[in-house]
């Protein structure tokens, strides 16, 4: 089956093309064209998570509540497309919920330390889209930010948008 | 918690998956930035050669082959080997040219298309062909320069998918290449 490290240098690759085309569309990258690759990159993966979760919950009865479904992120979804659970959950009960990963797989082979911390936010951007792509298909509308403080440790922030 | 127990997708199928559906996402991505299909192929063509060049590295490691004797061998490693481990599949070799310098790789079914169609204005997409790039990079790497297309492609109608490598020169000096 695709091997893992398969899909680590597609991820890098796709990473570095988004980068390279706002590059050469413009002389200078500005904080704006990162920005705007991120969102290229999120919604790359918006599309993912979408399609992985439809695969995923096909045959399986309907979750019983919100904190339901971010356990079955945290554990079935996280090892199947991270390979590990999520280490630690920590919810406010208002939809605040932190997912923190202290080996996340798409780090590891990066740094481990401070050493190129600035480049984290390029690689976490696609994950971040697949995560908010499975909520939103299990009718959760989320943000889902990340943040780094050492790699390849990494906290996302899932904030589930209440429908009024 | 009564939920897990009929959860019980396998593992393995679920990275091919992942797998799959990224790539998707890619080449939709690729369409958008580049105006023609000859584009998306050059482009994927060179993203592969990338993956490709480091993919050996890990290939080598994991299957503790040794260097092949002639290029029926590598042939086989190709197929029986790397396809399997990276894809899960194992295509066949066959049609080999009669000096032995080109052969053809038929894939029955090829993991990379299981959920794609291709749409009328993208006739001239080739869909898979980062692995072309995976196949030429790696090769590069163990001192083979090769020629990899694609002949037939399901995603065009025909039935088998078939990749046809041609055998062009050993790289003589041992200088690392730059990435493209």
């Amino acid at each position: 089956m695709a091997d893992q490290c398969l899909f680590d240098f597609l991820h890098m690759e796709i990473v570095s093309h988004v980068y390279k085309e706002q590059q050469s569309n413009k002389e200078q990258v500005d904080s704006k064209d990162g920005a705007l690759c991120i969102s290229v990159l999120e919604s790359l993966g918006f599309r993912v998570g979408q399609g992985l979760i439809e695969r995923m919950t096909r045959d399986s009865p309907s979750f019983k509540d919100e904190l339901d479904i971010m356990k079955f992120i945290c554990k079935d979804f996280w090892t199947k497309v991270f390979r590990r659970q999520v280490d630690n959950l920590r919810t406010n009960h208002q939809g605040t919920y932190v997912l923190q990963d202290n080996k996340f797989s798409l780090l590891t082979p990066l740094s481990s330390g401070k050493q190129y911390l600035d480049q984290a936010p390029k690689y976490l951007a696609f994950s971040c889209g697949v995560v908010r792509g499975a909520l939103c298909n299990l009718g959760l509308e989320s943000v889902v930010t990340a943040e780094v403080s050492i790699m390849p440790s990494c906290k996302f922030q899932v904030v589930i948008q209440k429908l009024s | 918690m009564s939920r897990q127990s009929n959860r019980t997708t396998d593992s393995k199928k679920m990275n091919s998956e992942l797998f799959t559906l990224t790539y998707g996402a890619l080449v939709t991505q690729l369409c958008k930035d580049y105006e023609n299909d000859e584009e998306v192929n050059k482009q994927l063509d060179k993203m592969g050669y990338n993956i490709g060049v480091r993919l050996i590295e890990d290939f080598l490691a994991r299957s503790n082959i040794g260097r092949c004797q002639d290029f029926r061998e590598t042939a086989d490693v190709i197929a029986k080997n790397a396809f399997k481990t990276y894809l899960g599949v194992t295509p066949s070799v066959t049609n080999w040219s009669p000096a032995g310098d080109e052969f053809s790789l038929i894939l029955e079914n090829n993991p990379l298309v299981d959920f794609v169609e291709l749409p009328d204005n993208h006739n001239t997409l080739v869909y898979s062909n980062l692995l072309c790039g995976v196949l030429r990079g790696a090769l590069e790497m163990v001192q083979m320069a090769v020629d990899v297309k694609f002949v037939q492609d399901t995603l065009r109608g025909d039935n088998v998918t078939e990749i046809r490598m041609k055998f062009i020169k050993r790289i003589e000096e041992n200088l690392p290449a730059g990435d493209e």
